[in-house]
């Protein structure tokens, strides 16, 4: 028997994992939600058939969104995480000693009821005290925050579904509105490589840039990705990304990371030329 | 032949078993069944080409219906409460001309508001009716124009005991509604007729808690937008019909104007929707009010804003509101609603149903999804951080009383000149100058040119509303009698 998983990247190209078992399937209000565990990914959870992280992978991209807008942000305490039920995120942030709250805001409370039964790699660190969970729509949550947060994360699911309302300008608004007069957001960028997911990037990098005054867009190569060529964006109210980046200081917090470093961080702001010109376009 | 009942659709379930018999078409629609326009079969669909067919006998035909469309009309009849209803496929406009076709002939009068909608002035161009309007009450802080009073109704009738009917929207564009059972019996007691403008009533039939309807108030005809909150296909509807109106008559009335190919697509969306109503529709319609009413305490949490509802009802001109409908006067954020309505699109994508001066419309359906109305929230929300203003000076009323002289009819068709716009006060319009939407006159064919009037104009082209009617497609010269 050969049991496999298939995710399709456009409507002519596939990408499959063989599936050792399934683990968990469910509806929730919001989606479907699958759990399997295979040979060479180890254990994978999927959003209505969408890859959302595998054991194998997941460190790259939580690593990415998490340190680099971490590492900027010379005194981040209060930080809001929006999607993320799978607690990847959350993980990474009760590294830092100086984060005194992280706000977690999820739609759906069955993602975070299976991440906790199914997946402790990843959500390890939801019961922190530091972490308050609010099951409840980012696009509500958002709107009565003011000058609140010093970094938030967007980790959205993609831009259809129950993530939509996640890319949208009148969200994008609200986190400025949410951020301290310094804050920094950073977002789950999609992809610029296959045409839809494309303008999809490019759709919320145009909302974003009109949203803050500084908008920078860095990569990572996340294999189960479509594509594997992923971006994240970094839009903040004071600090350059690299400019305002002090590499010393965040070496000497001494976390340890299995990604990301210092020379990286730089690094990934770095963007092939084709990208760069579709975010110019935008701009 | 079993008893129909509201589980049936005999208009959809005769398309689907004529589909099964592959009818050799060799008569029109030329495209037969969509292999003539490969094009648009691949845009619209390939179910969709193969019922848009002609009248034959398995069929029926709406101008003489003796099978499946009557039963189907008969089946609407029963679920509308009406002794008779028609299936419309040229828009509420249609069933609204046809109300007036029905009641006034030449020379007749008919009492109306004068916030009805241009379909039944045009109706008056069409049959030679002069109108009496009876100035709805307005409301100064929103600037929106109300229901009719029953005094001005009562006053109105004392001082033209002639007037054949009376017209009464229910509800108006923003959800306000009039005394619809009292304005009726007053009709009724001097022998006039009671056409009702239902475009956005729809609901009105199928859910719980919500103002009365035509046919339940006692009122003759009623003009029912199923398009609007009845989910089906634009520009199909239904005319309803009390005991004491003669429905063959009216069936002669609907075809001088209504086409003889008539859409099947139009028909069979009017069926299916009538029977999904009759079956869920209060259901359908309690989640519809729930979303409005979370958006309403949402927006007014937002602070500036206000959404209104029930707590303007004032026992007469608001005698009823319609929960469904979400109004917002924008005007204490800085902006005109027309402003916020294009924030809204050019900013947000977020498209809404109108914006006038100092109101916007969101249209909440059964069709919504809970996440976007946090959305539109949300971006009201931003519009009022980022754009918002205070102290901005707003012209503060949009209802002007307008002063009758000549019959709609007579004035269209009289000999006119072309002035600019600033010359023309004094003088008699004898076109329409429309604000568009909500599409309630500013000028009718008849009326006196005001210097109000002309500001008033100059303010909403300068706010960017649609303004459409005249010769002159920019408004800057208006037609008047010789």
């Amino acid at each position: 028997m050969e049991l496999w998983f298939t995710e399709r990247h456009t409507p002519n190209v596939k990408f499959s994992i063989k599936v050792d078992h399934q683990l968990y399937s469910g509806n929730s209000e919001f989606q479907r939600i699958d759990v399997f565990d295979s040979k060479e990914f180890g254990r994978f959870l999927t959003l209505d058939g969408y890859m959302m992280l595998t054991e194998k992978d997941e460190f790259i991209y939580h690593e990415m969104i998490t340190h680099v807008p971490m590492a900027v942000h010379p005194n981040p305490k209060n930080i809001l995480v929006i999607g993320a039920g799978d607690g990847g995120v959350v993980r990474e942030l009760t590294r830092y000693s100086s984060v005194e709250s992280i706000d977690l805001v999820e739609i759906d409370e069955l993602v975070v009821e299976v991440s906790r039964k199914f997946l402790p790699t990843t959500a390890c660190r939801l019961d922190d005290e530091r972490v308050h969970i609010f099951y409840e729509d980012g696009v509500k949550f958002i709107r009565r925050c003011e000058n609140k947060y010093d970094v938030i994360i967007v980790d959205s699911t993609d831009p259809f579904g129950p993530g939509e309302g996640l890319f949208t300008k009148e969200f994008y608004g609200s986190c400025f509105k949410a951020l301290r007069e310094d804050g920094i957001m950073v977002n789950q960028h999609e992809s610029p490589f296959y045409a839809e997911d494309a303008a999809a990037m490019q759709r919320s990098h145009k909302r974003i840039v009109e949203s803050f005054p500084i908008s920078r867009v860095y990569q990572a190569h996340i294999p189960t990705y479509p594509s594997g060529h992923w971006l994240f964006g970094f839009a903040s109210k004071k600090y350059h990304p690299v400019r305002d980046y002090d590499p010393i200081k965040w070496s000497m917090l001494g976390i340890k990371t299995k990604y990301y470093n210092t020379k990286l961080h730089c690094g990934a702001f770095a963007l092939p030329n084709y990208v760069e010109e579709m975010l110019r376009d935008v701009e | 032949m079993t008893e129909l009942t509201q589980v049936n659709a005999p208009i959809y379930e005769a398309l689907r078993r004529f589909r099964r018999m592959r009818v050799v078409p060799f008569d029109v629609p030329g495209h037969k069944r969509g292999r003539g326009n490969m094009e648009l079969t691949e845009f619209l669909g390939e179910d969709c080409m193969n019922v848009d067919v002609n009248s034959m006998k398995p069929l029926d035909n709406l101008c003489h219906p003796v099978s499946v469309i009557k039963d189907a009309e008969m089946l609407a009849a029963q679920a509308f409460g009406a002794a008779n209803a028609f299936f419309m496929v040229g828009g509420t406009t249609s069933a609204v001309q046809s109300m007036i076709m029905y009641a006034c002939k030449e020379g007749d009068k008919i009492i109306m508001p004068r916030n009805v909608h241009r379909s039944a002035i045009n109706a008056l161009i069409l049959t030679g009716a002069v109108p009496v309007y009876v100035n709805p009450d307005v409301n100064k802080q929103l600037g929106i124009a109300l229901g009719m009073s029953v005094a001005q109704v009562e006053q109105a009738i004392r001082e033209n005991p002639d007037a054949k009917a009376i017209m009464v929207n229910n509800p108006t564009y923003y959800g306000i509604c009039s005394d619809l059972r009292r304005i009726t019996e007053l009709a009724h007691a001097h022998g006039m007729l009671v056409l009702v403008d239902e475009a956005h009533g729809t609901h009105f039939y199928f859910g719980d808690n919500f103002p009365v309807t035509a046919m339940a108030a006692g009122a003759d005809i009623a003009s029912v937008s199923m398009h609007k909150s009845g989910g089906s296909l634009t520009q199909s509807s239904f005319l309803l019909m009390g005991e004491r109106v003669n429905a063959d008559y009216m069936r002669q009335v609907i075809n001088l104007t209504q086409t003889t190919s008539a859409s099947y697509l139009l028909l069979s969306s009017l069926d299916i929707s009538r029977k999904r109503l009759a079956l869920s529709g209060r259901e359908i319609f309690a989640k519809t009010v729930e979303m409005a009413e979370y958006a309403r305490s949402e927006i007014n949490d937002i602070g500036g804003y206000y959404a209104y509802s029930r707590e303007l009802i004032n026992g007469d001109s608001i005698y009823d509101f319609d929960v469904s409908k979400l109004s917002v006067f924008t005007l204490p954020v800085g902006l005109a609603g027309i402003e916020v309505y294009d924030l809204l699109r050019d900013e947000y994508d977020i498209q809404i149903e109108f914006g006038d001066i100092g109101n916007i419309l969101a249209y909440i359906s059964v069709g919504d999804r809970k996440r976007d109305i946090e959305r539109l929230i949300s971006a009201l929300s931003e519009i009022k951080r980022r754009f918002g203003r205070t102290g901005a000076d707003m012209l503060s009323h949009e209802y002007i009383a307008p002063v009758v002289t000549e019959a709609p009819r007579k004035a269209f068709y009289a000999d006119k000149v072309s002035v600019p716009l600033d010359e023309s006060a004094g003088k008699v319009c004898t076109e329409f100058v429309m604000c568009y939407p909500p599409g309630i006159p500013i000028l009718a064919p008849g009326e006196l040119i005001t210097q109000e009037i002309i500001e008033y104009i100059k303010y909403a082209k300068e706010k960017g509303c649609q303004m459409t009617g005249t010769e002159d497609i920019n408004i800057e010269r208006l037609n008047v009698l010789k």
